[in-house]
């Protein structure tokens, strides 16, 4: 911890800041574009999330009567930071993590926790009985993905573990694709671990089918529903850096390859590629895993997102790392 | 810069203040791929702490008039009101009933109307009060 690290750190906090919020709303642009042409409108433009933010900075911040306040107001600023903060572990095409060797992939699944953590604290803050309601399905949501989703990261890492080495830091999964290094068997299971990661990805996100925390028909808009003004933008930024996060991680558990070592470039521009091709894998997981999921489904009762993450996603999961074992121990080549 | 967010980005609380359930279905059709205001930023919330615009239908019976009151005192500022529908502005077929409260704009005269006249009013001419509605929150924010 010297100052030169400590400037820098700073520096590249602030650099972050502002892209994850700009990648992050952009995302969620594409994706309401793409839900409304797959239902055959027209949608608003790419910059509606951003158009969306500013005129929510102009508008009366409302802390209701019997809200506690500091919690009220300190929960979508802990949302936003700390959705933030995740994209401070994960590689970005090929630049190094800005916190590299400072933390691994559990204090990741860890940080993921926390902006749900904190929304569940703004909903109990804020007195109303919707926001209550949708506080306590969130929590249960959040139950009922920690399961498959530890399942996915654990397999990955065990298996990983046969290679040696620092297995739980990111920066070691994404140096090491596992699709390389595995038999037909494994190949199978990381395709089962795959889909079941693509199926939590809503639930954490609270997007359709698992948004029944954020029900905008049913409870109201749950959480947020006394949310007005500056703190309603930061929830609302907060929810583009997370599918941005989310989809990120995928990509680096995954699909951590680069494309610039295929030609023969100066480095700036295949940081530039690889950079690029790193936004297109991300579009392409959160097309997948979001905006797909989002378009063809109708919103899951509370009793069914729990029984479909704790059977059937895990049982999904579980397959997959009992496949990763067999790959390991009875070795089937292609 | 800022004061032109208003321009793209309308978010809409849709309340039945005791219609029909004619302009209501209007309303929703104005959501529909046919006309989309989703395409101009135009989106139905579900709570009023986040909406711009409050849509009221229907002519105000005597029980909602306490909830329509605390609706637009619930409403962030700068905050516009659009009614839908002749009964809204009149009474329409209803008018002279025994359980009437009144037009919302006698009943909360401080703020800022748009009327939709019609019965029920065509998409096109909700959209159009919306856009309307737009122009005078940019006012709003300029001054």
């Amino acid at each position: 911890m010297n100052g030169e690290f400590l400037f820098k750190l700073v520096l590249e906090s602030i650099g972050l800041v502002f892209f994850s919020i700009f990648f992050g709303l952009l995302f969620k642009g594409i994706d309401r574009k793409l839900v409304a042409h797959m239902q055959s409108r027209v949608g608003p433009p790419i910059r509606q999330p951003f158009l969306d933010v500013m005129k929510l900075m102009n508008k009366e911040n409302i802390v209701p009567k019997h809200a506690v306040k500091w919690m009220y107001n300190l929960a979508p600023l802990i949302c936003l930071t700390s959705s933030i903060i995740i994209l401070f572990y994960i590689p970005i095409g090929s630049i190094h993590p800005f916190l590299e060797g400072h933390g691994d992939i559990i204090l990741i699944l860890y940080l993921f926790a926390i902006p749900s953590l904190a929304m569940v604290a703004g909903g109990f803050a804020s007195s109303s009985p919707f926001a209550t309601v949708g506080a306590q399905r969130e929590m249960v949501t959040m139950i009922s993905y920690e399961l498959p989703l530890s399942i996915i990261i654990i397999s990955m890492v065990w298996r990983l573990s046969n290679i040696g080495g620092n297995v739980f830091s990111l920066q070691f999964i994404a140096q090491h694709p596992l699709w390389n290094s595995v038999g037909l068997l494994g190949f199978i299971g990381l395709l089962f671990l795959l889909f079941s990661m693509i199926i939590v990805t809503p639930g954490e996100l609270a997007k359709v089918p698992f948004d029944v925390a954020e029900a905008e028909t049913e409870i109201a808009g749950g959480l947020t529903v006394e949310y007005s003004g500056r703190n309603l933008a930061m929830l609302y930024m907060a929810d583009g850096v997370k599918i941005f996060a989310f989809s990120a991680i995928i990509v680096a558990l995954f699909f951590p390859y680069n494309i610039s070592q295929y030609f023969n470039l100066n480095s700036l521009i295949s940081f530039i590629i690889d950079f690029l091709f790193f936004l297109l894998k991300v579009f392409l997981v959160m097309l997948s895993s979001v905006t797909l999921i989002r378009a063809g489904m109708a919103r899951l009762r509370i009793t069914q997102v729990v029984s479909s993450y704790w059977f059937t996603v895990s049982l999904i999961a579980l397959i997959g790392l009992v496949l990763l074992m067999w790959d390991v121990s009875l070795k089937v080549g292609w | 810069m800022i004061s032109k967010a208003f321009k793209r980005s309308l978010w809409v609380f849709h309340v039945n203040s005791g219609s029909c359930n004619g302009c209501d279905i209007e309303v929703i059709a104005a959501l529909t791929p046919r006309y989309d205001a989703e395409r101009f930023g135009i989106k139905l919330v579900a709570s009023p702490r986040h909406a711009d615009v409050i849509a009221f239908t229907g002519p105000v019976t005597n029980d909602m008039a306490d909830k329509v009151i605390r609706i637009i005192q619930q409403t962030p500022d700068p905050k516009v009101i659009v009614i839908v529908g002749s009964c809204g502005i009149s009474g329409g077929v209803f008018h002279e009933s025994y359980h009437l409260a009144g037009p919302i704009d006698r009943l909360y005269p401080n703020a800022k109307y748009f009327y939709v006249p019609g019965c029920p009013p065509r998409p096109e001419a909700i959209i159009h009060a919306f856009t309307k509605a737009w122009e005078w929150l940019e006012e709003v924010e300029k001054k």
